[in-house]
């Protein structure tokens, strides 16, 4: 039996006027012609709905970058979503929140790249973004509405983590979300700009704790563990096909982000089939299903329900093969490697980034 | 060393769900869950007859009196399990005062 979905990422668009080194989208990002329409995301939300769907998370690139934005948040409301818009604030002033509030929105989740707007606007390669989340910030709380503040955390801003989350409190969050950088797409490309070391994860880990010592029922602290230096793998996306699915701008279906990374995975698309026939039968979401593909030292592992084996993307990235055990959990025979890895990486005196999508959009300036 | 988390908070006195929880009844799994940002929880036994009451106008001893009713319980036993369940979504940042 296959368990229902609890999340849908729904990929709204790939353009975004920042260029955060770290992002999670493909390097081949998606162009706009090929996006989805509102009327169709609508008939999505309404399957992903029947399907069990309870949360969908309207992300990108930036959503407001979609001009309909405001028919995909009232759609996501008629069938009884709960409607969370992860945004970078470019594009989104007090009016058109409020228009977002009135349509339904149930959460913001707002990014921030660092404490000071010059590291800040650094890290997004775009001048002023701070200063303009800072006034989003609060036009939300103003609003009522609750707020997230989500950093991705690496070695440029990993000793600002408590000022991170000492600024989250005072501008009102809920909830923060302390995101050590996952090394996928534009993250894996950069990994050498932003691994942190070791001394600084484990300062940054215990930074977390005394914050949440600290801010007990004042702040919900959330941390993204930071899997290099781990000796156990993160349980990605809760078992592959398990609890959630991402929608891209062009409508393919992933099981993640990163899924297709995997050379040989067949994607389907809900302009060719419903999300229910998806999610229970695309060759995609079956080939890493359950524990039915492990090997060992998988396959007899106690922990085989609780981590899955890991992260089949990250396997797939630092072994060639995606069935392997990820390289994160110390079983793997490539643990004491990937340790090494991100030493060097972490050493490495390199301080520029590829900023994400600033070759392609280049090439669109080129092409005017 | 203290842990100020591990401190049971006091309920507010007309409690109601924070901004960006609320409660859903899932057709699917036949059940009412708590929707909040990045959780979903199942409500399990009364929980649901709980929460639906936490509206910000009724106090926590008028949520008690109507639950004595509905369960015809002993109201030091509800008053003592609805206490429980509420200063533990205080302490998750999920219930709020009005």
């Amino acid at each position: 039996m296959i368990p229902a979905p609890l999340g849908l990422l729904a990929e709204l668009t790939h353009r975004c006027p920042l260029g955060c080194p770290y992002c999670s989208n493909p390097l081949e990002l998606e162009g706009r012609v090929h996006e989805v329409d509102a009327a169709t995301w609508a008939r999505v939300f309404r399957e992903a709905a029947a399907l069990g769907v309870l949360q969908i998370h309207l992300s990108g690139g930036e959503p407001a970058s979609r001009r309909d934005l405001e028919e995909i948040v009232l759609a996501a409301r008629e069938a009884a979503l709960y409607t969370n818009l992860i945004t970078s604030a470019i594009g989104l002033g007090a009016e058109r929140l409020a228009r977002l509030q009135a349509a339904g929105l149930d959460h913001v989740q707002l990014s921030l790249q660092d404490v000071e707007a010059a590291s800040a606007d650094r890290i997004a390669g775009y001048s002023g973004a701070h200063e303009r989340k800072m006034a989003f910030a609060r036009s939300v709380t103003e609003l009522g509405l609750a707020l997230t503040i989500n950093a991705v955390i690496h070695r440029a801003n990993i000793d600002s983590v408590a000022a991170l989350v000492d600024l989250a409190v005072s501008l009102g969050a809920g909830r923060v979300e302390i995101a050590h950088a996952q090394y996928y797409g534009w993250a894996l490309h950069n990994r050498r700009a932003l691994m942190p070391t070791r001394e600084q994860v484990d300062r940054a880990v215990q930074d977390v704790e005394d914050l949440r010592a600290r801010y007990a029922q004042r702040i919900v602290i959330d941390m993204v563990i930071p899997d290099y230096y781990a000796r156990r793998p993160k349980p990605c996306m809760g078992g592959w096909g398990r609890r959630s699915l991402n929608v891209t701008p062009s409508g393919r279906v992933l099981p993640c982000h990163a899924a297709p990374t995997n050379p040989g995975l067949e994607f389907w698309s809900i302009h060719d089939h419903s999300l229910a026939e998806i999610w229970r039968e695309s060759p995609a979401f079956e080939a890493f299903r359950g524990t039915e593909w492990m090997r060992e030292p998988c396959r007899s592992c106690a922990m085989r329900e609780a981590d899955f084996g890991g992260c089949r993307c990250q396997a797939m990235a630092l072994t060639g093969d995606a069935a392997a055990t990820d390289p994160a959990c110390e079983l793997s025979p490539m643990h004491a490697l990937l340790g090494e890895l991100a030493e060097a990486d972490s050493t490495a005196n390199l301080a520029d980034y590829a900023y994400r999508g600033r070759s392609l959009r280049d090439r669109r300036e080129e092409e005017k | 060393m203290s842990d100020p988390g591990s401190a049971t908070p006091s309920v507010p006195e007309r409690p109601k769900l924070a901004p960006g929880v609320r409660l859903h009844f899932d057709a699917t799994r036949d059940a009412w869950m708590l929707l909040a940002p990045e959780r979903v929880i199942e409500m399990e036994g009364p929980a649901s007859e709980i929460l639906q009451r936490c509206d910000g106008s009724r106090t926590i001893e008028q949520i008690i009196d109507e639950l004595a009713v509905v369960y015809t319980a002993d109201r030091a036993e509800i008053a003592d399990d609805v206490t429980d369940m509420l200063a533990e979504l205080v302490a998750k940042r999920m219930l709020v005062g009005a």
